[in-house]
């Protein structure tokens, strides 16, 4: 390699180099707010102040939706397993929503703590494969991904 | 070591090479997307919770697979092109942008098909599906420096300018990959972690999987015979006044040298096809 070739090869490791740690001290730096959703955990640290619109992401609680006979008004829990939010919203759901299902919804806490929804996204998990596969597994007690990607939620300092 | 690369890397002899892998390219890829379409549309079968939805996933998944790999070709051979100065490493990349924004934009529109009926959006701004759209821009981007850097009038050979402007943005954007690949498990995304993982079983059905894989390797043939397709156009065009060319043109017309378009053969002046110091 001459040493014309080898000067032009410092400047381009050097230009990565130099642009990938902007990149990280960027990405680092906005790391809160380059999250979609908030845990239930950061609502209850007060990550989030009362009014303020953001989104709240885990996973529906079991037997926890309960729906208002006369209109499309819902409410449920979501939790992340450690801290849990009620949820309000009214309008209609996706069609991935259900119980143990993960969903990501759009919206500001009130004054009682209750997180009044504009939105709700399902979240859906990167496992895929035949009713009967997941009937199987199901009542082997070995259903993978019921967590829906939450459990690595990241969990803020008050 | 060095001679041999540049003997190897010119113009002519990668003409002749993607001349010859062109064909087999196409017709491997043609066959794979075909059975892999078969196989994951009709035999696959449903997913036990997206139903008939999932299989928007065997365009999807390796659309936006070829998206990240074509851009990582395309910043390798700008850096080679940089370091090198190997022209035909320019003509690689120059080649490489449509395609890749072609699987980019293809991965895009398929993602905001599926993510209507499943996630209840057609899109959000988190951080896989914005940092897939940054992608968009940067193929966008270096097409548009190439065209705007290029000397005024001038189509064949691209400016020097040109050529180095965009192989710097092409190197510069290379930082962008990783971040689309890990900003499922940097971040709290929408978009699902990967379903296929280099280190982990894939999270997916053996009988689902097939089928995306021989897409996946579809795909790739497809980007490869595009590539080999678009590299002869554009080598043909930059060295349009290369000796190497005009020999060509005139073995392939029927009439003698003499007989060709008035200006070609007069005006050209017969030029060694450079080893591009």
């Amino acid at each position: 390699m001459t040493p014309r070739r080898r000067q032009r090869l410092m400047l381009v490791s050097l230009m990565l180099l130099g642009v990938s740690a902007a990149v990280a001290f960027g990405v680092s730096a906005f790391r809160q707010n380059l999250m979609l959703f908030h845990s239930p955990s950061d609502v209850a640290a007060g990550v989030v102040e009362e009014g303020r619109a953001f989104r709240v992401g885990g996973m529906v609680v079991d037997d926890s939706v309960r729906r208002d006979g006369d209109s499309l008004a819902v409410a449920f829990d979501v939790t992340d397993h450690a801290e849990t939010v009620t949820v309000s919203f009214e309008g209609i759901l996706p069609d991935l929503f259900r119980e143990g299902q993960g969903i990501v919804a759009m919206g500001a806490l009130d004054a009682t703590g209750t997180f009044v929804a504009t939105e709700v996204l399902a979240k859906h998990d990167e496992n895929y494969m035949p009713p009967e596969v997941a009937d199987a597994l199901e009542k082997a007690g070995r259903m993978p991904g019921t967590e829906a990607g939450f459990e690595r939620a990241v969990q803020v300092d008050p | 070591m060095f001679t041999w690369i540049h003997r190897f890397g010119s113009a002519p002899n990668v003409y002749r090479l993607s001349g010859v892998l062109a064909p087999w390219f196409g017709v491997s890829a043609a066959l794979c997307i075909i059975i892999g379409l078969y196989l994951g549309l009709v035999v696959a079968p449903p997913d036990y919770e997206q139903g008939e939805s999932y299989r928007i996933i065997y365009i999807h998944v390796p659309a936006a697979w070829m998206s990240m790999f074509a851009y990582v070709v395309m910043a390798v051979s700008s850096a080679i092109f940089l370091i090198w100065r190997l022209k035909v490493a320019d003509a690689v990349a120059a080649a490489v942008a449509p395609i890749g924004a072609a699987f980019t934009a293809v991965a895009l529109i398929t993602g905001s098909f599926w993510g209507k009926p499943m996630w209840g959006t057609w899109w959000v701004w988190d951080a896989r599906l914005t940092s897939e759209l940054l992608l968009l821009f940067l193929y966008l981007g270096y097409m548009a420096l190439r065209g705007a850097l290029a000397a005024p009038g001038e189509s064949s050979a691209p400016s020097t300018t040109a050529a180095r402007g965009a192989a710097i943005l092409a190197v510069v954007g290379v930082i962008n990959i990783p971040i689309i690949h890990f900003s499922v498990e940097w971040w709290n995304t929408l978009h699902q972690p990967s379903t296929i993982t280099r280190f982990d079983k894939p999270a997916m059905h053996i009988s689902m999987l097939r089928p995306l894989l021989l897409m996946a390797l579809g795909a790739q043939l497809l980007f490869f015979h595009n590539l080999t397709v678009r590299l002869r156009t554009g080598l043909l065009q930059r060295e349009s006044r290369a000796r190497w060319v005009r020999e060509l043109a005139i073995a392939q017309s029927n009439t003698p040298p003499g007989d060709n378009t008035p200006g070609a053969s007069s005006t050209v002046v017969p030029e060694k096809p450079e080893p591009s110091a």
